[in-house]
């Protein structure tokens, strides 16, 4: 039976056959087949199973809004759940199986949900699986979860790329049916620069779906020239396989454009898609209408369709969905797909129309009635139909097109929050006056339905576009076509219908709704949330509308009174690979690399992130099997000879001007006027709340010339900061800010032969002596013979200790003659854990400790915060809460026994009482092991910590178990009266 | 969102990092008898109006300027856009 159900005509290309393969089995289709069509050709209605009740289901649409047809398409790591057969492109070797099924598809088990439908009903899961509570999550939730549900992921890494990109526009014109080409192809003509796109792989929209001539031109093949030109036209991009997935603000779309989608595997090279941000002046929404099913029992078996899906299938696919198709409306539109069937020789058993006044036929039979009942459990076999009458009357048939109407397709018009207004003569919403900036929507997206109309209203507004944005351009002479006027009676659901379905791929039913209604559920958002209707992958696209107006009728309302929920991007399901683009593995953030980052590589450092930067973290050396022997013979090496540390990564901002010196005694709490050129001073700054912010040094190089250092993850919010002092708080204050964080390389060179060491690099007529260069000082010198830099004797470690800093293309090379001329005294790289436990043997604070919840009294430093100048947060911080007895004060903390540890994240509690939060003294913010003390050292915050030094008590952690004695010491573990560091 | 820099033109809001309330730029007297007050109102009470606010945006992928862009919270029209700087001064902020 191959391809069976295939018919003359349609725009498919005959000279290409693809095999593929749909549960396993194989078929052939054609060039221009979508998978739905090749499967209807080859007789294929069954597709898949519902969601909740496992019923069997078919297709029901011929584009992207389906709800029924979903498959997984492909295998192995390229397999992507989900997918419609409506608009899959077949292609050769195509694999696509069906989803959400037990067993084969003829005999799901999990169908048995079907018998138990009264117990499934909406708010089952709220109401039936809340006790006892702990069930939820072991037993309740995997047995639904592997029950309902969609397709199955690989669990396999994406192997396509995905890219990002972006476009400018005149006028984007979104949609490729009759409004959206007559709209392009005069705005084309006029020179303005276009983007035209559309969703299908073939442009014309519903024109490749009809019958109609345009003058003497079929309705395709007039799309086909207007598509030619507009390709001959080098200020018009055509994107086909595009869908428009977002409105935003200020003319700004997102795009998701299908590259390699249609292909079996991307061409190499090639992204599987990409995600487009247009930047357009105008818009021309010209989305069409998407038709809309009635409600009646039995309404979901696989054969039963919408009317204009079937006529779309035997028109552009040349496929009839059956043999024996009835047809089921309350429009004119539903009479229109009779007659093109009759015209290409298919059998048309009846039309049911609920109309009294219903177009009748000399070539098929046309029933005033209602269609009350099906019968075909895995494909429609009859229609039940009861008659104006009464009389209850049968037709056998194998496919039912249902047609109740056609709904604008006005999901764009709203992402700005936009609102649809309704309009009785078409039964249907349309789009509202709140349009986002500079759209405008043509053709059946704006309830204009007749063909005539969609042209004429396409080639309208895009002069008018135009016009706003002064380009000139003239509306294009209209063909002869089509110009029917709407006829309808609304009619939503069959009364006394009860498992009809409304929502077909979130099993919603009219009496879910009724239900919803009946339990007070019955604003729309209520009525969603509360049925799941219109939440599946579809978005309600064909159900939204049914479920409202049953709704609207319980509730004694309207349905412009009853509203709509609200429409949010994206249009269509939109994978996560094209929102991420590149961004990912390696490549998630951008990765910044310190200038001795090759150097430390070649020595196997570890590497940690900080921010974006890649830091050693520590250096093993053969024989190191724990990163810990690194890490305290790091330490030792730095304590009794001398380390060097890549500190490149801190914040430096160069700040020049004549004020600088009182620019920078606004940003910090302590003093800076006064400071001497050739100084540093270490600087903290306070937010204006009185909290901590970030600390660091600064150095005045000059009168007018200071470099800040700031922590390596506060670098960008420091100088965000200080721009906004500069900026908005003292505008006319003569100070200029730059970051050069990237400008200069820097090297700490810490330990007792740092001097001598420096000796060696730092050209000779730079005195290194104490007396010359005393600790806290700064000069601009030469190294190694000319080379510019700036020298800080500062010091993290609490040793003599150097920073030494010169343009960054020479980090390399010196960090390599620091290792080399420092052999004769073991130079040792250390990492950021050395560069850790040093601070803490020192007690110098750092991130952990400027943790956004302290004050410059909570780290000991109150009394630096001057109160004889204005400086940002020097107010707040004397607030009475922040200065109470009882604040809590850094302090440091050591286990009685030496051989235990200490942990950060630890609390404090006294050594006798209960262990609460009631009871809670403080908290530890860094930890290590002192390698130069033999055993665990902490800082942390204890409340009143400055007066309890030499106390015992207990810390604790109950997540953990873990309960050490510690005394609480001076933060200031190693040498605390900085001798080492004024050597 | 596009705001339109009065230096650099129609530039996307993608590269800009949002603060908060223009009234920010009012920092109050720090010698003042009620700058206690004054800093707390400052710091803490901001107005979060559903409609037209003045907004702190710093253009931190391009020029680095503070701007106040007078935006609409509720439909995110923007009807203008100023630098920080000369906002600060017609407040009284030159020295």
């Amino acid at each position: 039976m191959n391809q069976v159900n295939r018919l003359k005509g349609g725009q498919i290309d005959r000279s290409v056959t693809h095999r593929f393969k749909f549960d396993g089995k194989t078929f052939e289709g054609h060039q221009g087949d979508t998978l739905a069509s090749a499967l209807l050709a080859n007789g294929v209605r069954l597709m898949g199973r519902s969601f909740k009740y496992h019923r069997p289901r078919g297709v029901l649409t011929a584009g992207s809004e389906e709800p029924n047809a979903l498959v997984e398409l492909r295998n192995g790591a390229r397999q992507e759940p989900n997918s419609r057969a409506t608009t899959i492109e077949l292609f050769d070797g195509l694999l696509a199986k069906s989803q959400n099924r037990l067993g084969p598809l003829k005999y799901d088990l999990l169908a048995i949900n079907d018998r138990f439908s009264n117990f499934l009903t909406a708010g089952f899961y709220y109401k039936t699986f809340m006790w006892p509570a702990a069930f939820w999550e072991k037993v309740y939730e995997p047995i639904i979860r592997r029950a309902a549900g969609l397709g199955s992921l690989s669990q396999l890494d994406d192997p396509d790329v995905y890219d990002k990109g972006f476009l400018y526009c005149d006028l984007l014109v979104i949609g490729a049916g009759p409004a959206g080409l007559a709209a392009a192809l005069t705005a084309g003509r006029s020179g303005a620069e276009v983007i035209l796109a559309d969703e299908d792989f073939r442009m014309g929209g519903r024109l490749n779906c009809e019958s109609l001539t345009l003058d003497d031109q079929s309705a395709p093949a007039w799309a086909d020239d207007v598509v030619a030109e507009l390709k001959s036209l080098p200020n018009v991009r055509v994107m086909h396989r595009t869908t428009i997935i977002g409105a935003f603000d200020h003319g700004i779309y997102g795009a998701v454009e299908r590259i390699s989608d249609h292909l079996i595997v991307p061409d190499l090279g090639k992204p599987r898609q990409i995600l487009w941000r247009i930047y357009t002046k105008r818009t021309i929404l010209a989305t069409g209408a998407i038709e809309r099913p009635i409600a009646f029992e039995n309404n979901d078996r696989p054969g039963i369709m919408l009317a204009s899906a079937i006529r779309t299938y035997a028109n552009r696919f040349a496929v009839a969905a059956n043999k024996k198709i009835v047809i089921f409306t309350n429009n004119d539109d539903g009479h229109r797909t009779a007659k093109d069937l009759h015209a290409m020789g298919v059998e048309v058993c009846g039309v049911i129309d609920v109309r009294a006044d219903a177009p009748r036929s000399l070539d098929y039979e046309v029933l005033h009635g209602q269609v009350v009942d099906t019968k075909g459990r895995l494909g429609l076999k009859q229609v039940k139909i009861r008659l104006e009458n009464g009389n209850i009357r049968s037709l056998d048939c194998g496919a039912l097109g249902v047609s109740g109407g056609w709904n604008p397709n006005v999901h764009l018009t709203c992402h700005q929050r936009g609102r649809p207004t309704w309009r009785d003569d078409i039964a249907a919403f349309v789009p509202g006056v709140d349009l986002p900036l500079g759209m405008s929507v043509a053709g059946a997206a704006s309830g204009i339905m007749s063909t005539t109309g969609a042209l004429q209203s396409g080639t309208d507004a895009a002069c008018a576009a135009l016009s706003v944005i002064g380009i000139k351009s003239r509306a294009i002479t209209i063909p002869q076509t089509e110009d029917a006027p709407v006829s309808i009676q609304p009619f939503w659901y069959v009364r006394g219908c009860r498992r009809a379905w409304i929502d077909l791929q979130n099993d919603v039913t009219v009496k879910d709704i009724q239900l919803s209604h009946q339990e007070g559920f019955r604003a729309v958002e209520h009525l969603k949330r509360y049925t799941t209707l219109g939440m599946a992958t579809d978005q309600g696209k064909t159900s939204n509308m049914g479920g409202l107006a049953i709704m609207a009728e319980l509730a004694g309302t309207s349905i412009p009174k009853a509203g709509t929920t609200i429409f949010r991007p994206p249009y269509t399901p939109t994978a996560i690979g094209v929102f991420a683009g590149r961004h990912r593995g390696q490549d998630f953030h951008p990765k910044r690399l310190t200038p001795s980052h090759k150097w430390a590589k070649e020595q196997g450092a570890a590497f940690v992130e900080v921010g974006n930067w890649m830091r050693a973290q520590w250096f093993p050396l053969a024989g190191e099997t724990k990163w810990r022997e690194s890490v305290d013979r790091e330490v030792l090496a730095v304590r009794t000879s001398v380390g060097v540390c890549d500190v490149t990564t801190l914040g430096k901002i160069d700040v020049q001007g004549a004020e600088a010196a009182e620019f920078l005694n606004k940003i910090y709490c302590n003093g800076f006027a006064k400071l001497a050129v050739g100084k540093c001073r270490y600087g903290l700054m306070l937010r204006e709340d009185g909290i901590a912010k970030d600390d660091g040094t600064a150095a005045r190089l000059a009168d007018d010339h200071f470099v800040v250092t700031t922590t390596t993850a506060n670098a960008l919010p420091v100088y965000r900061h200080m721009e906004f002092v500069r900026q908005c708080l003292f505008p006319d204050m003569d100070v200029q800010l730059i970051s050069t964080t990237e400008s200069w390389a820097q090297y700490a060179v810490a330990g007792p032969n740092s001097r001598a060491l420096l000796q060696k690099i730092i050209d000779p007529f730079t005195d290194l002596s104490n007396d010359a260069f005393p600790f806290m000082s700064c000069a601009n010198v030469t190294v190694c013979g000319g080379l510019r830099a700036r020298l800080f004797r500062i010091s993290f470690s609490g040793e003599l200790a150097y920073e030494l800093a010169v343009p960054t293309a020479y980090g390399d090379a010196l960090i390599r003659k620091i290792i080399a001329v420092g052999a004769e005294f073991n130079v040792t790289p250390y990492g950021t854990e050395a560069l850790g436990v040093l601070r803490i043997e020192k007690g110098h604070a750092a991130g952990n400790e400027l943790n956004g919840t302290t004050t410059a009294q909570n780290l000991g430093m109150g009394k630096l915060v001057s109160k004889t100048k204005d400086s940002i947060g020097s107010i707040l911080s004397e607030r009475a809460a922040l200065t109470a007895p009882g604040t809590l004060c850094q302090v440091g903390i050591k286990p009685l026994n030496p051989a235990d540890p200490v942990i950060a994240g630890a609390h404090l509690m006294n050594e006798k009482g209960p262990i609460d939060a009631a009871h809670d003294q403080g908290y530890v913010t860094s930890a290590c092991f002192s390698p130069n003390l033999g055993h665990a050292i902490a800082i942390g915050f204890l409340k009143d910590g400055d007066l309890r030094l030499g106390e015992k008590m207990r810390l604790v952690s109950p997540l953990t178990g873990i309960e050490t004695k510690i005394e609480i010491v001076s933060a200031h573990f190693i040498d605390p009266q900085g001798e080492r560091l004024r050597a | 969102m596009i705001i339109n820099h009065p230096l650099l033109g129609p530039r996307d809001s993608a590269e800009f990092i949002y603060l908060g309330d223009a009234k920010l730029i009012d920092r109050p007297n720090w010698q003042a008898p009620t700058a206690a007050k004054d800093f707390y109102e400052y710091a803490y009470l901001r107005d979060n109006p559903a409609g037209w606010h003045d907004e702190l945006w710093f253009h931190e992928a391009g020029d680095r300027s503070w701007l106040v862009v007078t935006r609409n919270t509720l439909t995110h029209e923007i009807s203008n856009v100023a630098l920080a700087r000369d906002v600060a001064r017609l407040r009284g902020r030159s020295k």
